[in-house]
């Protein structure tokens, strides 16, 4: 019997091409022991959620540095929940103005990393959301 | 349970998703629902994609799909499993074979999952097969199975699919790489990817050398001036001998060829008789490994444990051979 594997989608959402830190942090979860998705640059919220869908991940991370978190976060929230996936832990990473988190976590982000976020709490906070 | 199998039947696709990884698994829940969707399975039409990474496997898989479901107007149902190694030291893994598929997404007749080796080595992990039943049972007509690249040795992919696919890319072997045993002969059909890069023409003229080595036909020798044809001796018409073709995957060319030579070996399988001999030499080795894992529990069930760590401490010692062990094991004595 294989133990259970913790399932992570890393999505970049959006038109900005910098996936600097997406690699990062999925590199940072697959040396965890995780088993990370990795979709690649400009996806919509409906590539998103299908990928999450058909791949049963546990948490799906999105890395969004253009800006656009406030259209695009509850847009995924939306399909995520249509598709029935309620279970999925989400968490985002990139420039998150501090005035917009709060609102973030009310919608249901699991966590919000900016620049400098240790990977070590990413990691932490994942085993933590998924138990 | 019964009532995820019959969604998964029904075409629920969160509830293959949710299958899917109680299979991968290998939970209980798994296994009982791929015994109740094992009547199902049996129908599709398994492709096997293989070969050294960096000859573009993904982006191939990619067009292949986009090929069953628009250009031939077959419409089939396509599901991909795409392999990817695990990490020997974290156990962790990045699936990245996503990234080259973004073309499949929003066709709800194309489903594509990743998974990781998670230790196996054969170039597909222990479950990929499973995970293709149960795509066969959830109505999925073709089925693409993509292999982790290390381009040698994945024999374990052409146990399982009907027909393989051994991608190549010019410049990334010279002819001893194609000579290797291994790699060329589980070749149905042969991929010469990435063909409008220099190198295509030594790539192509290796390949078909060996070819030739393995099957000889019809060669012209030059000698003193003279050319002398000399036929090979007939060798038998059921024999199939794989095609080569060339392709660009990123542009989608020599694709619905490709797809030809694809449906040629099925039809080829099914006249010869092969394609349920392939279909019996599967599963008569799935069987074989669930029974030797049933017979292994039953072992360890009937031999207390001290009787087999008291053998186990006589071979360290080296006063009794493995061979002399398992035979006083099994015949349930201690000497």
């Amino acid at each position: 019997m294989t133990e259970k594997k913790i399932r992570v989608l890393v999505a970049k959402p959006g038109l900005d091409g910098h996936d600097r830190g997406a690699k990062v942090v999925a590199r940072a979860l697959r040396d965890a022991g995780m088993e990370v998705i990795y979709t690649g640059l400009r996806q919509t919220p409906e590539m998103i959620a299908e990928a999450a869908l058909q791949e049963d991940v546990d948490v799906v991370g999105l890395s969004i540095l253009s800006g656009a978190h406030m259209a695009l976060a509850p847009r995924i929230l939306e399909l995520l929940k249509s598709n029935g996936q309620t279970h999925v832990k989400i968490f985002m990473g990139g420039i998150i103005p501090d005035e917009d988190m709060p609102r973030l976590k009310d919608m249901g982000i699991t966590g919000i990393y900016g620049p400098g976020a240790s990977t070590d709490e990413i990691i932490k906070d994942v085993r933590e959301a998924v138990k | 349970m019964m009532t995820l199998t019959n969604s998964v039947l029904e075409g629920n696709r969160l509830a293959l998703a949710r299958l899917l990884t109680q299979v991968e698994n290998d939970s209980s829940e798994g296994r009982a629902a791929l015994a109740e969707l094992f009547p199902h399975t049996g129908k599709a039409q398994l492709i096997g994609v293989t070969g050294a990474s960096g000859t573009g496997k993904s982006s191939l898989v990619n067009q292949l799909a986009l090929h069953y479901r628009k250009t031939d107007g077959s419409r089939k149902r396509v599901a991909i499993v795409a392999v990817d190694p695990s990490s020997p030291f974290t156990g962790g893994a990045v699936l990245g074979d996503r990234v080259r598929m973004r073309d499949l997404s929003g066709d709800s007749g194309v489903f594509i999952r990743s998974m990781a080796t998670r230790g196996s080595l054969g170039g597909i992990a222990q479950t990929t097969a499973a995970l293709t039943q149960v795509f066969d049972a959830a109505g999925f007509e073709i089925i693409i199975i993509e292999t982790v690249g290390a381009g040698q040795s994945e024999v374990d992919i052409a146990r399982l699919a009907h027909t393989t696919l051994v991608v190549e890319a010019p410049g990334l072997g010279d002819e001893i790489q194609a000579i290797k045993a291994g790699i060329l002969e589980i070749a149905d059909v042969l991929v010469i990817n990435k063909a409008d890069r220099p190198g295509v023409e030594n790539t192509e003229r290796a390949l078909r050398s060996n070819l030739e080595l393995a099957h000889p036909t019809q060669r012209v020798f030059h000698h003193h001036g003279r050319s002398i044809s000399v036929t090979a001796p007939a060798t038998d018409s059921k024999l199939w001998i794989p095609p080569i073709h060339k392709t660009v995957a990123t542009e989608g060319k020599g694709i619905p060829e490709l797809a030809e030579s694809i449906a040629k070996h099925a039809a080829h399988l099914h006249q010869g008789g092969d394609w349920a001999a392939r279909d019996r030499a599967r599963l008569g080795s799935e069987l074989e490994a669930v029974l030797g894992e049933a017979l292994m529990t039953r072992f360890h069930e009937t031999v207390p444990q001290e009787q087999y760590d008291e053998i186990v401490e006589k071979v360290l010692s080296r006063n009794l051979s493995p061979w002399e062990a398992v035979k006083s094991l099994l015949n349930g004595s201690s000497e």
